[in-house]
Order: C-alpha cells, then structure tokens, then sequence
C-alpha cells in the first residue's frame, strides 16, 4: 500500500504541457477487438489482392434495391440504403470485369439481435466463368489464410469449444440436413413457412459445431438470385457457410437468366405487396445487363460475425462499439 | 392483438388463454428466410419456462391483465383475503397462488395482486420482509460469521437457515424472492 501522507515529488511536465489520461470510457474494452478487426480486414484485402482480385466500390444510396422476399431496405430520401451490393457488382462482371471484391456497409431494416445488427459490414466477391464450386474453394483458402494472420492458427477455441477450421469441411445438402434433423425433404415438396421455421428450430441447432459446414443445393424455391442447377433443377446452386453453428456466408452460382430473374422479382413483389411490405422498384439497368453477364460465382460474407467468432465473443454488441 | 415485431423481454402475451411473460427474446433472420423472434416464455399461472419461436406473420395474444396494489386482511383457512385500501373492495385469492409466499405475508402489508380477465394469478411481496425469530438455538456469543448456519423458525412455522448468533426473539430481514435470510434488523 501507498502511505497517503508522504509527499510524492511531482514529476516535471512534458514538454508540450502535462500528460493527458485518456478518460475513462464504455469504449475502452472495444479497442483491442478493433486491433483485431483491423488485422482481419488488412488479411481479406492482402488474400483478394495476392489472387487477382480488384476492389471495387459501388453506391450505398440505391433507387432500386434487390426485391427479395425477406429483406427490408432502410429507405434514405427518395433512395435506399444498400441490402447488399450485388445488383452492381454484376453489372461489372456484364461489364466484363473477371474478379472482383467489395468490402462495406450495408443495412437491413429492423434486423437487431445476437447475430444481426441494422448497419452491418460485408465482404462480397465474384468470378465471372465460375461456379458456387469454385467460390467453396476460394473461401476456404480466405478463411484459412485470415485465421493463420490473426490468430496464427487454424486450430480455434469459440465459447469453449474446438472450432477446427482445417482440414475438413462437413459438406451436407439442404435435403439430408432436413431429413437427419427435421424429417422431411424440403426439396421434395417445399413448404415456404415451415422451411425458415424448421431451419431455425431443428436444423441449425443440430448442425456440427467443431467444423466449418456447408449447407448446400437449397430448393429450388429458396433460390434467391443463385440458378437452378444443370441436370438437377429441383435444387438452386447455393450454400451457406456456417461456422460454430453461426451462419457467415451465403454463395451462388449466379442466376444469369433476364426472364427467370424479372419473373423472381415480380413474385417477390407480388408476395411483399401481399403481406403490406414495401415494394421496391425493378432495377431495369441490372436486368438489361444480366443478359450479358457470364456464367458467374460469387458470395456475401458477414464480416462482423466472423470477427466476431475470430475474437471468440458470444455476441455482436461486444464486437461494435457503437451499437445503438 | 400484438404482431411479432412487438415482441420484447417483458411483454405479456397469451396463447390458447394462458398468459405469458416473456424472460429472454432474440431476433434471428436465416440466410434469406423470414425474420424469426426466438422467445423463452414464463407460463403465469405456474411458472413453467418453454421455448417459443414466432414467425413474422404471427398475430399473439394481448392478455387482460391488471396490476393492483392490495393489502393483506387474514388468512381464513382456504383463502387469503386482500382489500383494496381506496375502495375496500375485498378479493379471495386461493392457496395454490400465494404459494410459499404465505409464510411472509403479515397484516397490512401491501402486495401487487396480479389479475388475469379478473381473476388473481399472482401476488408480488415486497422483496424483503421482516420477521421474529420464535424458535432457534441460543446464540454463540461474538460469533459473528455468516457462512455457518443454523435453522431458525419464524412465527409462522417458516424454516431458514440464520447466521450463529442469531437469537431467540431476534428481527431478521428475509428476502421473499428467495426465502433467504438476509440481515439481522434488532435484537430481542
């Protein structure tokens, strides 16, 4: 123990005046898991670089954000703030662009949980002349080469347990998924409100957590904008990379169809109008350039999730400083 | 009629006539589902816990309920009678709903009487209470840890566990939430 009463010298002044504390702050805890943030975003850049891919950057504020069923746009002014920005990056490829990659905001209304913030950080890539095959591979090698620069490992520990992130990838189809934990073949005879319901409260608690997963070859009617797959059209090509059981990335083969594409957005429309949502305008730009767009791969990963696992935090309100 | 995204911790809601407290709420959206609100629900009327996941498209039940401050009157055997100070409206509420909270009620005292479509479920205690110690062991004279324990009985046959030095006709304060003893108030 200091004794009170004996007079300490006072240290002599900086030059440039006294010392400044910094005072004490909720934001504190925050700075190292920014450290790491930093370093996660510095390793996705150098990966994307190193194979030849060009960051790109494309508008936040949008007139016609992507008409999907579930997702709402936050709207700004007489626009939209972007759910994602693929419209754009597609209209790149048509353009001619090979491999690209976008790291940004994007929002979603009303989406506020563990796993879900309004405002939200993702990283999106695509190749043109690829497959969803080909994007598996490319995220594997990603997410190995962020893992071994920041936490100089594969070998990770997420709330206290193993998350093995090489050298196996549990690769499981959407149907087997659903018949091992819900009982039923949703690509057999889809049921659009017991699909979401039973994948939320069967079949992504069953999921296996020491492994990265992969759920792939969904319903063709939960295809969103990926294209049904050649020889088997029941079934969309896409996946969706789950790590410790937390859904972190959703890939597809490109749907590069205009007409399929225009008629998906009219259901949407039709399906959003019916239940009182808003309904955004069709982006004619993009539908006119899809018909020059390539066979294409590409993908959406939830970069706050993944640092968020990195960093092995239960939550995101312990990854973002400043969450609302 | 509440709508899904009323949903929060604390609301009321019912289903099939059973009101519900919701104790844990979590907004999840898959991949590119329907936005899901994960709920853990408390059963009113028994206290039971389950798990709930609502659907956007969800319409959940508002239930009638009315919180009203009410004093304690006497135990007649079968009910415990409560009026309302303003009105001196009197209500019967039965055994099974107060429950283990009948050793801490004392004459006058104010509680929360919990109605649902008029009818009590529940009554909330101040969380701490004070009451006399009848019966305990003598006490250990400068014995004053509180991690050894004694039984000690209040006067309304109630068993808790008190430090040492508590004594015979001593005033503790008991927290209702738990039954637990709490602090020594005075000393006989």
């Amino acid at each position: 123990m200091e004794n009170q009463d004996v007079q300490q010298p006072v240290p002599a002044a900086p030059p440039g005046g006294p010392l400044r504390q910094p005072p004490a702050s909720a934001l504190a805890p925050f700075l190292p898991v920014l450290e790491l943030r930093s370093r996660v975003l510095q390793a996705i850049r150098g990966w994307f670089v190193e194979h030849g891919f060009v960051e790109v950057e494309t508008p936040v504020r949008l007139a016609a954000p992507a008409l999907e069923l579930h997702v709402d746009a936050e709207p700004a002014g007489d626009h939209f703030l972007r759910t994602s920005p693929e419209l754009h990056m597609k209209r790149l490829l048509a353009a001619g662009a090979q491999r690209i990659f976008q790291l940004g905001p994007c929002f979603r209304r009303g989406e506020r949980g563990r796993l879900h913030n309004p405002e939200y950080t993702m990283l999106e890539w695509y190749r043109a002349n690829a497959t969803y095959a080909d994007i598996l591979l490319d995220t594997k090698l990603l997410i190995l080469a962020v893992a071994r620069a920041v936490k100089g490992t594969t070998d990770l520990t997420y709330q206290g347990r193993p998350l093995l992130l090489a050298p196996v990838w549990e690769r499981l189809t959407v149907a087997q998924a659903f018949l091992e934990y819900a009982g039923w073949d949703p690509v057999q005879r889809y049921d659009a409100a017991r699909f979401d319901f039973d994948m939320v409260d069967k079949v992504e608690p069953k999921l296996p957590r020491e492994v990265p997963v992969i759920l792939t070859d969904y319903p063709a009617a939960a295809a969103a904008l990926s294209r049904r797959k050649p020889g088997q059209p029941e079934v969309a090509e896409r996946w969706e990379l789950y790590l410790a059981g937390v859904e972190i990335a959703n890939a597809y083969s490109e749907l590069t169809d205009p007409v399929e594409q225009r008629a998906r957005f009219a259901d949407h429309a039709r399906q959003r109008a019916a239940a009182g949502k808003p309904v955004y305008p069709l982006d004619e730009e993009f539908l006119a350039d899809l018909a020059h767009l390539p066979p294409a791969g590409g993908i959406a990963l939830g970069v706050d999730r993944l640092v968020m696992i990195l960093a092995d935090l239960a939550t995101l309100s312990d990854l973002l400083p400043f969450r609302e | 009629m509440y709508s899904a995204s009323d949903l929060r911790k604390g609301l009321k809601i019912e289903m099939d006539g059973v009101p519900y407290d919701i104790v844990e709420y979590e907004f999840y959206r898959p991949g590119k589902g329907q936005a899901m609100y994960k709920c853990r629900i408390r059963n009113l009327l028994n206290g039971n816990v389950t798990d709930k996941t609502f659907r956007e498209v969800d319409s959940i039940g508002q239930p009638d309920l009315e919180e009203r401050e009410m004093q304690f009157s006497y135990n007649d055997g079968e009910h415990f009678v409560f009026i309302e100070n303003r009105t001196y409206e009197q209500i019967m509420v039965g055994a099974e709903v107060v429950g283990e909270q009948k050793h801490f009620l004392a004459e006058d005292m104010t509680v929360k009487v919990l109605f649902h479509n008029g009818r009590p479920i529940t009554i909330a205690l101040p969380s701490y209470v004070e009451k006399r110690i009848v019966v305990t062991e003598p006490g250990a004279r400068g014995d004053t840890a509180t991690n050894v324990t004694k039984m000690a009985k209040l006067d309304t046959g109630f068993e808790v566990g008190v430090p040492l030095f508590i004594n015979e006709g001593d005033t503790i304060r008991i927290d209702t939430r738990t039954g637990k003893y709490s602090e020594r108030v005075a000393k006989k």
